[in-house]
C-alpha cells in the first residue's frame, strides 16, 4: 500500500468554462469549486449536458478554463499553453475513454507502450512497467494480443494499464462500465478501485451508472455546469 | 514515429493503392529520366568526354565546331593568357561509313574527331594516321576491331583498332583519330570545309581559373571578343536540339512529379480524416502535433521510397532487356537518387495538404460528448 501524498491530486477553484456560440454565449462550467484527495476517488454523476465532458477535460488539461484556478498534483496548469498541456497530459494524467480507443494494430503491451513512445522514451524501464502492470492486471498471457483478439473486459484492463503507464497523479474515467454487463461492471469497478487505491492515485470517475457509485469514496453531482456536492 | 512504422507494415494493405500508384509514376519518371540521359549521352559525349576546363569557339560560329575557326595566332594569343597552361586542337568531320560487306548505300553515321589532348578513356597519344578508336556503340552496328571503314563519299579508310566507350556526338558514332587524319579524311570528303595547316574547329583548354569570371572570360578579354569561350557543360548543352531535349523530358517529369505530389497529398489527407478519432486519443494521451504529423510524412516517405526502390529495379530490367542500340537509355545512381529524392521531396510536400487537419485534432473529441 502506498502512501498518499497529502497534496490534492486536484484543485479546482471557481473555475468557468464559457463558449461562444454565435452572438450569444453557453456558461458550460460555472464557478465549479471542486478537491479530490491525493487518492481518493471521486463519481462525477450529472445529465447529458451538464458540463461532464467539461470539467474533466479542463481537469485533464485537454481545455484550459476561462477563468478560475486549477491545480494538478500542486501543477497549476490554469495559465499553460497548448505545447505545456501536452506535456502534462503526458506525464501527469490518464485517461480511460469510454469506447476504449484502443489502438487497433498494436498489440496490448504496445498499446501500455505508446504512452511512453510519445515523449521522451524510457526504454527498458517502460517496458519493465508495462509487463509488471499487465501481470497486476491479469493479461500476462494475452500481452501480445491485438484488442480485436480480447473480450470487452480485457480491452478495459488494457486501456486502464495505458492510463496507468506514466504513473498519474489523476486518472479520468469516462463511463467505464456502460459497455460491460452488470457482473464484469463491477469486476472491472473493483479492479479500478484496487489498482487506485494500492497506488495512492486519484481518480474521477464520470457514470450514469448508480450501481458502482458505492465503488467511489465521494459522489459528486453536476447539473447546468454546477457542482453539488 | 514506431507507431506509424508499426501501422506501415502491420497493415500494408492500407498503402497499398497509394503504393501501386506511387511505383506506377516513379518508374515513369525513371523511364522518361533514363531516356533523357540516353539521349544526351548519345548527344553531348563526346563533348563531354574533353578533359579540358574550357573548350574555344571563334565568336561567329555559335558554339558550332563545323563553323567555328581558331588559326594559329588566334591560338598562341589563347596559350598567352595567364592561366592557360595547356591546349589541344579539336576537328570533326561528320561522314558515313561504308562497312567492308556492306551495301554502296547502306552507311553507318559516324563523326570523326581528330585530337591533341586525349579525352577520357583515349590514349594520351592518338593512334597513328589513318587509324582511328570507334565509340563502343558503333559493335551494335557491325564494326569490328581491324575493320576498315571507308568515310565519306571519298570512302577515305581509317582502321578500327579499338574501342571507347561515351563518347557519341549528336546520336553518331564517333571514331577518333590524330588531327592528321582528321584533315586528311576532311580534304577529300569536304572541299568546301578545308582549313589551312595548324587551323582547328576549336580548342581545348586546361587552366587554371583567373581573374572575374574565370578562365574563359578571361581568354575572351584576351583576344578581344575573337573567341567564344565556354566550360565543357556549356558546350554540352549548346549543341543543336540538347536543350530542347532537356525541356521537353524535365516538363514531362515535372507533370508526373505533380502528378505524385497531388496523389499523395490526396491519399494522406483522406488516411488523416479516417484517424481523427485515432489522432484525438492519442492527443489526448500526450501526443503532439508534431509527432502525429511526423509519423504522417514517415509513412509517405516510406511509400515513396519503396515504390521508387521497385521502379528501380524495373528500370535496371528495361536497361538490360532492351536490345542495344533500339532505346536510348541510361539508367544510372545518379539518376536513381535525383528521381527518388525529388519524389520524396513531392510526396512530403503533398503531406503538409494533411499539417492544417492533424493541427486542428482536438483531444477532447476522445472523450466525446458522454461525460
Amino acid at each position: 500500500m502506498t502512501h498518499p501524498d497529502p497534496t490534492p491530486a486536484l484543485q479546482m477553484t471557481a473555475v468557468r468554462k464559457v463558449y461562444p456560440m454565435g452572438d450569444s454565449e453557453v456558461v458550460a462550467l460555472d464557478h465549479a469549486t471542486l478537491t479530490v484527495g491525493a487518492d481518493e476517488i471521486v463519481a462525477l454523476v450529472g445529465p447529458s449536458g451538464s458540463g461532464k465532458t467539461t470539467l474533466c477535460t479542463i481537469a485533464g488539461g485537454i481545455l484550459s478554463p476561462t477563468a478560475g484556478q486549477v491545480v494538478v498534483g500542486g501543477r497549476d496548469i490554469t495559465g499553460y499553453s497548448s505545447k505545456q498541456l501536452t506535456e502534462f497530459r503526458r506525464t501527469t494524467v490518464g485517461f480511460v475513454f469510454q469506447s476504449v480507443n484502443l489502438i487497433p494494430f498494436l498489440t496490448a503491451r504496445e498499446n501500455l507502450l505508446v504512452v511512453d513512445e510519445m515523449g521522451r522514451r524510457t526504454g527498458a524501464a517502460a517496458r519493465r512497467r508495462a509487463d509488471q502492470l499487465l501481470g497486476e492486471l491479469d493479461l500476462s498471457d494475452r500481452a501480445g494480443n491485438l484488442p480485436s483478439q480480447l473480450s470487452g473486459g480485457q480491452r478495459q484492463r488494457v486501456a486502464i494499464g495505458r492510463a496507468l503507464m506514466n504513473e498519474p497523479t489523476l486518472v479520468l474515467f469516462d463511463e467505464p462500465t456502460s459497455a460491460l454487463d452488470t457482473a464484469l461492471g463491477d469486476q472491472v469497478m473493483a479492479l479500478i478501485r484496487h489498482e487506485m487505491k494500492s497506488r495512492g492515485t486519484a481518480a474521477i470517475v464520470v457514470t450514469h451508472d448508480e450501481r458502482i457509485l458505492h465503488y467511489a469514496d465521494r459522489v459528486v453531482h453536476i447539473t447546468d455546469g454546477r457542482l453539488d456536492a | 514515429m514506431r507507431l506509424a512504422l508499426r501501422e506501415l507494415f502491420r497493415r500494408p494493405g492500407r498503402f497499398l493503392t497509394a503504393g501501386a500508384i506511387l511505383t506506377l509514376l516513379a518508374t515513369l519518371v525513371m523511364l522518361f529520366g533514363g531516356i533523357l540521359d540516353g539521349l544526351l549521352d548519345n548527344s553531348t559525349a563526346g563533348v563531354r568526354a574533353q578533359r579540358g576546363d574550357a573548350l574555344v569557339f571563334s565568336a561567329q560560329a555559335k558554339e558550332s565546331f563545323l563553323r567555328s575557326r581558331i588559326d594559329r595566332s588566334l591560338r598562341a594569343r589563347i596559350e598567352a593568357v595567364p592561366g592557360v597552361a595547356r591546349t589541344g586542337g579539336i576537328g570533326i568531320v561528320q561522314l558515313g561509313a561504308r562497312l567492308p560487306d556492306a551495301g554502296p548505300r547502306d552507311l553507318v553515321d559516324t563523326v570523326l574527331f581528330g585530337y591533341e589532348v586525349a579525352p577520357q578513356g583515349l590514349p594520351d597519344t592518338p593512334p597513328a594516321d589513318g587509324e582511328v578508336i570507334a565509340d563502343d556503340t558503333l559493335r551494335d552496328q557491325g564494326v569490328e576491331r581491324g575493320m576498315v571503314l571507308r568515310l565519306g563519299p571519298a570512302r577515305s579508310p581509317v582502321t578500327v583498332i579499338g574501342f571507347v566507350e561515351q563518347t557519341n556526338y549528336l546520336g553518331q558514332g564517333a571514331l577518333w583519330g590524330s588531327p592528321t587524319t582528321w584533315r586528311t579524311v576532311l580534304t577529300a570528303n569536304r572541299p568546301d570545309e578545308i582549313l589551312p595547316a595548324d587551323t582547328f574547329q576549336s580548342l581545348v583548354v586546361v587552366g587554371e581559373p583567373s581573374g572575374p569570371g574565370g578562365l574563359a572570360a578571361a581568354i575572351d578579354a584576351a583576344t578581344a571578343g575573337a573567341t567564344r569561350t565556354l566550360t565543357v557543360e556549356a558546350a554540352a548543352d549548346a549543341l543543336p536540339g540538347v536543350k530542347e531535349q532537356r525541356a521537353t523530358f524535365g516538363q514531362i517529369i515535372n507533370t508526373i512529379v505533380f502528378v505524385a505530389l497531388v496523389v499523395v497529398g490526396l491519399f494522406f489527407a483522406l488516411l488523416t480524416v479516417e484517424r481523427m478519432g485515432l489522432y484525438g486519443v492519442l492527443k489526448a494521451i500526450g501526443a503532439s502535433s508534431r509527432t502525429l504529423f511526423a509519423g504522417l510524412v514517415v509513412q509517405a516517405a516510406v511509400v515513396t521510397i519503396s515504390a521508387c526502390v521497385i521502379a528501380g529495379a524495373l528500370a535496371v530490367l528495361v536497361d538490360v532487356t532492351v536490345p542495344a542500340g533500339s532505346l536510348p537509355f541510361a539508367i544510372s545512381a545518379g539518376r536513381f537518387a535525383t528521381s527518388t529524392v525529388t519524389l520524396l521531396v513531392a510526396a512530403i510536400a503533398g503531406c503538409a495538404f494533411s499539417l492544417r487537419r492533424v493541427l486542428r485534432v482536438d483531444p477532447a473529441s476522445a472523450i466525446g460528448g458522454s461525460l
